[in-house]
């Protein structure tokens, strides 16, 4: 049996693949993502099975934040667990798989849990394919207890992954902006969570305005703008250790900052006698260019996933449109030409896509276009929807919608949400507050291949 | 076989619990500060008011508006505008912040781009009359900081404008 050890910078987690996910070639059992219609996967979640008490806790609560994540990215339909013959103990040592059959389960994942003398937690799954009687993944996961919500998170990746034949998103996390107070005095403060709500914490306490947090790709870092003292500035903040410094020494406010693909460089709008222009600064050297130069508007900026090209907004040609350009400013070309003001675009990580918002009419929209500006289609509207940002496989967006406010002030609300790619499947993204400027982080472990 | 791993895991282990809390680095004074931040300065002239306050009082309003996605001075702000002046020359003591705001009805960076040419635009237009170009200073909110909450075309056309703040730190 070959076996493959993975230690995971930054956490003390690593997997072993026991048994790497066996490549089949026939009787795929596969789902289409790009249809999004598609009925959802049968799938049936077991509880890891646990000899001790607390090893069948955490099988337990690991299994369901599996079967949530599933359940979220609207391709699967896990099976009320209260349906299934087959108890976890049985299931160590072989599935009855007519059991699952007459549950209609296509898939199912069954497992167990060991705390080892040291404390650590040894997670083995294996994901069935019912109806041909197979075994298609088998894993061990190891972690500290307290980890145990990231080990769930990867296996369902792993699981996402072999079903779908995309990568997964779950491993992740989300930065964002928590409003709170009235809407002419509105307190504002990064906070960061799991993808899926958990582990929320807040990383400013609100003394100063913050605005568009970016996580860099390196995950421990993010790029973001603050008012503290009243000097609009650009930062990068250190996640894991709390420090924070303004970017560059520009004579004017620095705003909408994105992080190259490598996270060496961060390219941002410099506003100066009035007229913003887009910068880059490499973080290493901190050597500043200028990238555009021209009267009007530019911002926005977003790097194509190889890191050769610029995505931006600007106004140049009398309204808000969206442009690309070579990284180094040259070759600037615009690509939306459809009714309205386009802006925000956030160039996908798979290089496919931009996603922007649009405003037309009194309605605002998030939707996607070809990097050459064809192919436009729209995901979600509202008085007022903005902000995308890409899941890690470029599958699901977050962005955030805003309803409108009375005329004292009274009744709106600011929310994130998350929609697919096909633009079906729209979650509320639950926050403790109302929530703005959505971050999506990369995969906070590469993925086990 | 794990020895080694687990070393390396003890290693990473201790750099995750060196993990800090970053809750309030910032100090708590400041954002909302009011125009009385300059009240001990007003003494030059009227012992009662702020600058701010003497300011509006003589020039009659703190504020001018724009249209919608438009940063060009308006015709009715003009009078206003040559009255600022007026005052701000006569008082060269006082520094002058210029806010830039947008409504709501656009996006966060770009509305961020746009105050900032409203703000500069009445820059402009103040050093046509005069103003020296070292008394002001501009900052735009973008859409951050409406003057008037409702989600309504009266409440966008108040909230489009630059704000004349005198003397001390932002009103908004």
């Amino acid at each position: 049996m070959r076996v493959m050890g993975i230690v995971i910078k930054g956490l003390a987690l690593f997997i072993l693949l026991m048994s790497l996910m066996t490549e089949r070639a026939a009787a795929e059992l596969v789902i289409d993502v790009t249809r999004g219609h598609a009925q959802p996967m049968p799938i049936a979640v077991t509880d890891l099975f646990g000899t001790a008490a607390q090893e069948s806790r955490f099988g337990h609560d690991i299994s369901r934040v599996v079967s949530a994540d599933l359940e979220r990215s609207g391709l699967f339909r896990p099976i009320d667990p209260k349906a299934f013959l087959q108890t976890p103990e049985s299931l160590v040592m072989q599935p009855k798989f007519a059991d699952w059959q007459v549950l209609n389960a296509q898939a199912m994942v069954s497992g167990r849990v060991i705390v080892q003398p040291d404390g650590r937690l040894r997670v083995e799954f294996l994901l069935w394919d019912v109806f041909a009687g197979e075994q298609l993944v088998g894993q061990a996961l190891f972690t500290q207890a307290e980890n145990w919500r990231r080990v769930a998170h990867m296996m369902a990746d792993t699981i996402y992954s072999r079903l779908t034949g995309e990568e997964g998103y779950f491993d992740s996390r989300i930065v964002y902006v928590a409003e709170s107070g009235p809407a002419i005095r509105r307190v504002k403060r990064l906070a960061i969570m799991d993808q899926d709500g958990e582990n929320h914490r807040y990383l400013t306490d609100g003394s100063w305005l913050v605005l568009t947090p970016r996580f860099s790709p390196t995950v421990q870092e993010i790029t973001y703008m603050s008012y503290f003292r009243n000097v609009p500035r650009v930062y990068l903040f250190n996640i894991e250790t709390g420090r924070r410094e303004v970017l560059g020494d520009f004579p004017g406010m620095t705003f909408a900052p994105r992080f190259s693909p490598d996270g060496h460089k961060v390219v941002m709008s410099m506003a100066r006698q009035g007229n913003s222009e887009i910068y880059e600064m490499d973080l290493r050297t901190r050597a500043v260019r200028q990238i555009t130069t021209h009267p009007a508007i530019d911002t926005s900026p977003s790097y194509s996933a190889d890191g050769l090209r610029v995505t931006f907004n600007s106004d140049r040609s009398g309204t808000q449109q969206i442009y690309v350009m070579n990284a180094d400013g040259s070759g600037v070309e615009r690509i939306s030409f459809g009714d309205g003001r386009y802006a925000t675009p956030v160039w996908s990580p798979r290089g496919d896509l931009i996603a922007f918002t649009k405003f037309k009419g009194s309605r605002f929209y998030i939707g996607v276009m070809k990097p050459d500006g064809s192919g436009e289609r729209q995901l979600a509207e509202g008085f007022l929807v903005e902000s995308p940002t890409w899941a890690p496989n470029g599958r699901v967006l977050m962005f955030f919608r805003e309803t409108p406010r009375n005329s004292s002030g009274r009744g709106g609300s600011v929310r994130l949400y998350s929609v697919d790619l096909t633009g079906y499947n729209e979650r509320l993204v639950v926050t403790p507050q109302d929530a703005s400027d959505p971050a999506w982080s990369p995969l906070l472990s590469p993925p086990a291949r | 076989m794990n020895r080694r791993l687990l070393s390396v895991l003890a290693a990473v282990a201790l750099v995750a619990a060196c993990e800090s809390a970053t809750e309030g680095t910032a100090t708590t004074t400041g954002t909302g500060a009011t125009s009385d931040a300059g009240s001990g300065v007003a003494t030059v002239s009227t012992p009662s008011a702020t600058p701010q306050q003497e300011f509006e009082q003589a020039v009659g309003q703190d504020r001018v508006f724009f249209d919608f996605d438009k940063y060009a001075v308006r015709v009715d702000a003009k009078p206003v505008l040559t009255r600022w002046a007026d005052w701000m020359k006569r008082h060269p003591q006082y520094p002058i912040v210029l806010e830039g705001h947008a409504d709501e009805r656009g996006t966060r960076e770009y509305n961020l781009a746009l105050g900032e040419k409203r703000a500069n635009a009445v820059k402009e237009f103040l050093a046509t009359q005069g103003v020296s170009s070292g008394q002001v200073t501009t900052l735009s909110y973008g859409k951050e900081r409406p003057a008037v909450p409702g989600s309504n075309e009266s409440s966008w056309s108040q909230n489009r404008r630059s704000v004349a703040v005198v003397g001390g730190g932002p009103t908004s």
